[in-house]
């Protein structure tokens, strides 16, 4: 029991710093955006592996790199964000499962906190705290963002650089999830959360609050039952987290009869 | 007194020419309507007057001039997870509880609203509370922009009743953008009717003359004619 407190809290700050970062990217509605960004974290990781560094910095440097990129497309160019995501982005999961390892393979795209050593894990930690408390800083302006550019604007918010910050906040979401439920997983691990709160919030506090409680839940209970019978972390996570989303979609509809 | 001044305002758009030459003035605690066709560019006219839109010419507001803002629409769920009390609280540490119970007896809602949703009230009322923040922190310019097909004539007449109480008690300067002619010639000091070119401005009585009218909306074709430029 005890080798998996660690990875307990680990993944619990983990998810609940994914699934608050989420509940903007629902509001936003760039839930496909934590997919995205997930594959491009694989080919950086793959370097780091080939050239025996560190995975998340190879993760986290693509990720900004490919933020940047994002960002400068939405307002300099007039190319579509989706059709550019759509190609360039499984392109580089391509490129990082050819180059990567084949048995480092797997758990790239599937994700192994357990295999996090303390020093990864107490930065897993600190990353997180430092995300949540910065989310938590701009909220209002997000949240005014998402309502209205305009007004948001007109009050004096810098909509281009808010967007780039929570661009970035992405990233460092994706970089920290990216080792506990892959590369494959980790859009799932920013949305479902959020998508089962907004199933049953109506007010914005609980809405939050009640994405990062999703994420947390599931994150622990998953952490827990791939412990107990041998199985990969991040499926089970995913798993529960959609079990707790189907549940919040049958409250959603008897609410409303 | 003069609070605003536009001279040789010029605004291309992706490389679309959406408005020419226009020169107007606003006074302090004066109505000021903009009216026109569709396409005719009222909307990026106010956007462009708070900042918005990049723009050739000369905007000059009056110094240390606080701005409110009203948008035409909005896109939002019904079921987004924001009541309408959270929304006054976007606005920063100046929405206290006081404050809100003040601006909202201003637009006529009765406090119940607050615990609604901001997606699930009606589009009047979403207007209303639109204003109510927008004069949360006292501005001394309210511009506002007339959603016309979402909103029926008996909620349009109660808004332009709400916003001339604002402008009577507050002594708030109102930029409109208005479909109404009848409010224009009972409310407005001055009219700026555009489409595209400065057509006219001055008082509704001296320039909206018939043959004006007719050249704005391009007379009785405008019943059958309705363009939609950008």
């Amino acid at each position: 029991m005890q080798d998996i407190i660690l990875p307990l809290i680990v993944a619990a700050f983990v998810a609940a710093s994914a699934s608050l970062l989420g509940s903007f990217a629902i509001l936003k509605r760039m839930a496909l955006v934590g997919d995205a960004l997930s594959h491009v974290a694989l080919p950086g990781m793959a370097l780091a592996i080939l050239f025996k560094f560190d995975p998340f910095i190879g993760a986290i440097s693509f990720l900004v790199f490919t933020v940047c990129g994002i960002w400068i497309i939405e307002y300099r160019s007039s190319l579509s964000l989706e059709t550019i995501v759509g190609v360039f982005f499984t392109a580089s999961l391509a490129i990082g499962a050819l180059i990567m390892p084949e048995h480092d393979l797997i758990e790239a795209l599937f994700g192994n906190i357990t295999d996090l050593t303390i020093q990864e894990s107490l930065a897993s930690i600190l990353l997180s705290a430092i995300l949540i408390a910065a989310i938590l800083s701009i909220y209002k302006k997000l949240t005014l963002n998402m309502v209205s550019q305009e007004i948001a604007q007109s009050i004096g918010i810098n909509n281009k650089r808010l967007e780039f910050i929570f661009l970035l906040s992405f990233a460092l979401a994706v970089a920290l999830g990216i080792r506990f439920v892959g590369a494959l997983l980790m859009g799932s691990l920013v949305i479902i959360p959020a998508a089962s709160a907004k199933n049953i919030a109506r007010s914005l506090t609980a809405f939050m609050a009640g994405s990062v409680f999703f994420g947390v839940i599931a994150a622990v209970f998953g952490i827990y039952f791939s412990h107990t019978y041998s199985l990969s972390p991040g499926p089970v996570f995913i798993l529960i987290s959609s079990l707790i989303f189907l549940s919040t979609l049958i409250m959603r509809q008897f609410r409303k009869l | 007194m003069k609070i605003l001044e536009v001279k040789n305002l010029n605004i291309e758009i992706n490389g679309n020419r959406i408005l020419e030459d226009l020169n107007f003035d606003v006074n302090k605690s004066e109505v000021l309507a903009i009216i026109g066709p569709n396409g005719a560019g009222k909307t990026v006219l106010l956007k462009t007057l708070i900042g918005l839109v990049p723009y050739k010419g000369t905007i000059s507001w009056q110094r240390g001039i606080k701005t409110g803002y009203v948008p035409q629409r909005m896109d939002i769920e019904t079921d987004v997870p924001l009541t309408v009390k959270e929304f006054f609280h976007l606005r920063g540490i100046s929405a206290t509880d006081k404050k809100i119970a003040e601006v909202l007896e201003f637009v006529q809602l009765e406090p119940k609203i607050l615990k609604k949703g901001f997606g699930e009230i009606s589009i009047g009322q979403r207007q209303r509370v639109l204003v109510a923040w927008a004069v949360l922190s006292t501005p001394d310019v309210l511009l506002f922009d007339e959603p016309t097909a979402d909103i029926d004539i008996a909620g349009q007449e109660s808004i332009y009743k709400m916003l001339y109480h604002l402008q009577k008690n507050l002594g708030l300067t109102i930029i409109l953008v208005s479909h109404d002619l009848n409010v224009v010639y009972r409310h407005a000091a001055t009219v700026l009717c555009i489409n595209r070119k400065n057509l006219c401005f001055g008082s509704p009585k001296d320039v909206l003359s018939t043959e004006q009218l007719m050249a704005l909306y391009g007379g009785e074709k405008a019943f059958f004619q309705h363009n939609h430029k950008t």
